[in-house]
């Protein structure tokens, strides 16, 4: 399969082998990403939604999933009324009678949490894959590879679904199938960079000072792999926070205790029809600027840390 | 190229058996569907013979076999909720999802392409900035609230088009389609935008990636010294060489069309093999799972094939290295 590399063959310098620890060259590479007005934007939003999804059971007005908290009566309102009991539903109130801005917080904290922590565990398995076949060669490099080209054949969202038609719902469920589709994208990134940085003079250095194997590999060539891995764990984030709306609104995701904002969309997606825009419409949009606003920044990061565009 | 090809079919075939052995363990070792298709008071004895009935209390490796050995002969199982083969039932829909993705992928080529094109000849314009920023919400959007959003906007709001289903098809060249009557065609316009949105923000993107790279090379400068128009420099020259990505990609996107129909196929419940899966995989219909997964990776093993030896056609050196190795 012929998919055009996103790492050049040779990489010309990602950069000397100790300069990239240096504060230095990150200082700069920040300058240089700061440069870019979008990507400083999206920035400001990412960090605004994680301090809502964290803060989410301290700023959100309701409890949505306390069922002492919720009025019945008081659904179907749309956004900016009050109820009889005096409370605003600043974007409106699902059919249940839930506050939905209260709900769009806590859906945003779970699929933070599932696109973030699939990611650091593809992150992990990949990586580590990446540098062994990379560090190993031979037939261990040749079978991880033929692994990580089967899973790089199909669509993400196939195997996933398949997966979770396997393995049923529930949160741990998701996380298990995001980081099935999503750790080989790691390894092939790192395993690329990793073969040519193996044969720089300080990892032959490393090798006449007998250091072991682990340390060479997570400590000297590990470093140097790092700016592909921080580009594609952007992007992988984003795209394991839509997938994660996907197999929920398809009914094979998350289940209805734990909603995120993909099972909020799917929820009102039942009363876009009748004209009830806001359950659906407002988890949409915020789910959007999320993906949105983590792949603006890693598109930026691409930019930055890809030494081919560099002037 | 024959010893490629050859090497290259073998591979096919280990793809395949992979997938097979992957899938029918994954699918076959959860859940009971003799349970499920028997009303809640069955007596064990029924449920006994429920499964042996359908042949579910052999042994794991047996059943593999008789499935395999069956699936070679065409025979991919018998649906328990259609009670009919399951690969009949799929291809019974594979036309609707073919139509809806052959759109889809026209209209990304169509709009794609030229967009590219335009932002990649002027990078760091007001135009590009437009052009890069829209590609990049086309690749954020959830593709099932996209759709869900065209059918507000177009459907609910404006009520021009329909949102449900396929709509009259007619008889074209001897196929069922629903290219071939008016209402048919306008059943198909929002789906298609909705598989094809993600689509198009790729080819922008390709293009442009395309353009400003070939633009600088010395090539392109000794047309332009040539005095070439920039007209013919442009769709000659330039979208030539840029063209050997796009066609791979294109190729290898069909695919991934395929499998994004599930959900578009979802949500303006159009009868293709996509909202089939996903109702077999809420019924627990196993052997509809089984057989569209064989499907779909027959399908991507061929395409893959095609692409390859396209891009060998088109590309001369990769054809040089096919050869040697």
């Amino acid at each position: 399969m012929s998919v055009p590399a996103e790492l050049p063959a040779s990489p010309p310098g990602w950069s000397a082998p100790v300069a990239v620890a240096e504060t230095g060259e990150w200082r700069q590479k920040w300058l240089q990403f700061i440069e870019s007005r979008r990507a400083l934007a999206a920035l400001w939003v990412l960090a605004i939604l994680l301090a809502a999804a964290v803060l989410a059971p301290v700023i959100a007005p309701q409890d949505p999933y306390d069922l002492t908290a919720i009025t019945f009566y008081e659904g179907r309102l749309p956004p900016g009324e009050t109820g009889a009991s005096g409370f605003r539903y600043l974007l409106g109130s699902d059919v249940q009678g839930r506050d939905m801005y209260s709900a769009m917080l806590y859906g945003l904290r779970t699929s933070l949490l599932v696109g973030v922590l699939s990611a650091i565990f593809a992150i992990g398995v990949g990586v580590s894959l990446g540098l062994v076949a990379a560090y190993a060669g031979g037939w261990v490099d040749a079978l991880i590879m033929r692994v990580v080209d089967f899973m790089l054949g199909f669509p993400t969202i196939l195997v996933a679904l398949i997966l979770l038609a396997v393995l049923g719902q529930g949160i741990d469920k998701v996380i298990l199938a995001l980081v099935i589709v999503q750790w080989a994208y790691f390894a092939r990134a790192v395993r690329g960079v990793a073969l040519v940085e193996r044969s720089r003079e300080y990892v032959e250095a490393a090798l006449c000072l007998r250091l072991g194997s682990a340390r060479i590999l997570f400590r000297h060539i590990l470093p140097n792999c790092l700016p592909p891995v921080i580009v594609i764990g952007t992007m992988q984030i984003a795209s394991a926070i839509s997938l994660e709306a996907t197999l929920s609104f398809l009914g094979l995701g998350l289940p209805i205790t734990e909603p995120s904002l993909g099972l909020l969309i799917a929820n009102g997606f039942n009363y876009l029809m009748s004209g009830l825009y806001w359950i659906s419409v407002f988890p949409g949009l915020l789910l959007l600027a999320a993906i949105f606003s983590l792949n603006v920044v890693g598109d930026r990061l691409r930019d930055v840390l890809n030494p081919r565009l560099q002037r | 190229m024959l010893a490629y090809l050859i090497r290259r079919l073998l591979q096919s075939v280990g793809v395949l058996l992979a997938v097979s052995v992957v899938v029918f363990l994954g699918i076959y070792a959860v859940g009971n569907p003799a349970a499920i298709l028997l009303p809640d008071d069955a007596t064990g004895a029924e449920l006994e013979a429920a499964m042996r009935n359908l042949g579910l209390d052999r042994p794991l490796p047996l059943q593999y076999f008789t499935f395999l050995g069956n699936a070679l002969r065409g025979d991919l199982g018998t649906s328990f909720v259609f009670n009919a083969p399951s690969i009949q039932l799929i291809l019974a829909r594979l036309p609707a999802t073919l139509e809806l993705a052959i759109t889809a992928m026209a209209l990304a080529v169509l709009l794609g392409i030229p967009l590219g094109l335009w932002a990649g000849l002027k990078p760091g314009s007001a135009l590009d900035e437009t052009v890069v920023t829209g590609s990049i919400l086309g690749f954020s959007m959830p593709n099932f609230w996209q759709g869900m959003m065209l059918i507000m906007i177009f459907a609910v709001g404006f009520g021009v088009l329909p949102a449900n289903g396929r709509g009259e098809t007619g008889t074209l060249l001897g196929i069922e389609t629903s290219f071939a009557t008016a209402d048919g065609i306008r059943h198909l316009i929002l789906p298609a935008l909705n598989l094809a949105l993600f689509k198009i923000a790729l080819m922008i993107r390709l293009t442009r990636t395309g353009v400003r790279e070939v633009i600088a090379l010395d090539y392109v400068k000794f047309a332009r010294a040539k005095g070439l128009s920039e007209r013919r420099v442009l769709l000659v020259h330039v979208l030539k060489n840029i063209l050997v990505p796009i066609v791979t990609i294109v190729g290898m996107e069909f695919g991934s069309l395929i499998a994004f129909a599930t959900i578009t196929e979802t949500i303006f419940a159009w009868p293709g093999m996509g909202k089939l899966l996903i109702d077999s995989i809420n019924n627990l219909d196993r052997p509809v799972v089984v057989a569209y997964v064989m499907v779909v990776t027959l399908m991507f093993v061929l395409i893959n094939l095609l692409v390859d030896i396209a891009y060998s056609v088109l590309d001369p050196r990769v054809r040089l290295e096919g050869m040697r190795a």
